[in-house]
């Protein structure tokens, strides 16, 4: 097991003030706490944070870790000295609504299973309800239009034969339902942690991303696609091919179009009641006057039809 | 576990499409009616249908969770926690432009 420096953890001294200690707490989890944050570590920072402050706000609790002294480093091996008894409570005694988090094998050896956040309380009997779970899937956008399977992969706590609570790897196939959205969340009910003494399992939550398209952007159920066009498209008001997830489709351009105009698909986006549409955005391609050819029609472009674009800026 | 791995699940969308009772509500959240009904007082969520017979749209299941976890880990209170929850929806809803 390796030694927890729980000051490093909340970057305070070891003579720092009750009050400091607050502070520090609170100041780092307005920037890591998981709802909150968009730091890649930030649950795992969290936790450890918690963890940290679980024991350096009670005194009790921080009076029994200062034993240790200073000469302990973050990371080296650790084992509690023979006469050490557990300095807390050993029951889950946490707040009702659960997740109070698990925390490290270090912190359990020193204070029990206080901190295992586990369980919740169920009406009656002793029952505890197990923890929720949570994860993120990163899916296709083309999984989101058709519905698809997906496996998912993620830690679940356990209770081993020993009736201690363990993590282990868990292995999922999970329905995507056609015409979610990134950002939703999906609930598979009781597919989180154990409950204990008959106590029901938590559920587990399973945030939807889009892995990033090589065409298509998708904002709720709508799609955004940008399409590449000529200028003589524009100008003359063409009929072209566009992709969508369905298959290819024919857009009359209106003529006149400019370069960055948006057109409307109406239901051709993501399922859903209604579904949504897709955005086609024309981005004007200018072809090279890459031979005598094309060089040619782009003189008598030039002396025929001679236009200022800068008029407006009054040059 | 009563799953094994090689069946696929199926789970619900919580949106507008998905509703709750309030008993089926409060499991889901893991907490007693008392803080549910504090909730939708102080406006961190709406019922999707008024009492006597209270329903919840999914939206408020993650909003309601959400604002469990700030209110336990921040020590906000539940207008706070509202804030905090208008603002990140806003701050999702802006990123997710280009």
């Amino acid at each position: 097991m390796k030694f927890k420096d729980y000051y490093e953890v909340l970057g305070v001294k070891r003579s720092a003030s009750q009050d400091d200690i607050k502070r520090a707490y609170r100041r780092l989890a307005r920037k890591y706490h998981p709802d909150v944050s968009k730091e890649p570590d930030a649950e795992a920072r969290f936790k450890e944070m918690r963890e940290a402050y679980a024991v350096l706000k009670d005194p009790e609790k921080r009076s029994a870790y200062d034993q240790f002294g200073e000469n302990w480093k973050a990371g080296q091996d650790f084992q509690p000295p023979p006469d050490w008894g557990s300095k807390g409570e050993r029951s889950s005694g946490g707040r009702a609504y659960g997740g109070a988090g698990d925390f490290s094998d270090f912190f359990e050896t020193l204070f029990g299973q206080g901190g295992r956040g586990g369980f919740r309380y169920e009406a009656g009997g002793g029952r505890m309800r197990g923890e929720d779970a949570s994860a993120t899937i990163s899916i296709p956008i083309e999984d989101a239009f058709r519905g698809a399977t997906r496996t998912v992969s993620l830690e679940v706590p356990e209770i081993d034969s020993s009736g201690r609570l363990s993590r282990r790897r868990r292995t999922l196939n999970v329905k995507i339902p056609k015409g979610v959205t990134a950002g939703k969340r999906i609930r598979l009910e009781n597919q989180g942690g154990p409950g204990m003494a008959g106590g029901a399992a938590g559920d587990l939550y399973l945030t939807v991303e889009f892995e990033p398209h090589p065409l298509y952007r998708a904002e709720g159920k709508d799609l955004y696609l940008e399409l590449p066009v000529t200028p003589w498209e524009v100008a003359l008001g063409r009929k072209v091919k566009v992709p969508t997830l369905a298959g290819t489709v024919d857009l009359k351009i209106p003529a006149g179009s400019g370069s960055g105009k948006t057109l409307r698909l109406k239901g051709r986006g993501l399922p859903g009641e209604p579904a949504g549409d897709q955005y086609v955005e024309l981005k004007v391609v200018v072809p090279p006057a890459a031979d005598a050819g094309a060089r040619e029609l782009y003189e008598k472009l030039e002396q025929e039809h001679d236009v200022n674009p800068r008029a407006k800026l009054g040059v | 576990m009563s799953q094994r791995s090689n069946e696929s699940l199926r789970g619900v969308v919580l949106d507008e499409r998905v509703t709750f009772t309030l008993s089926e509500f409060c499991q889901a959240c893991g907490v007693e009616t008392e803080l549910i009904v504090e909730m939708v007082r102080e406006g961190v969520i709406d019922p999707a249908e008024e009492a006597p017979e209270w329903r919840f749209h999914g939206h408020s299941l993650v909003r309601a969770q959400t604002a469990l976890r700030l209110v336990r880990d921040l020590d906000v209170n539940w207008p706070g926690a509202a804030l905090a929850l208008d603002l990140l929806d806003e701050l999702e809803r802006l990123q997710r432009r280009p």
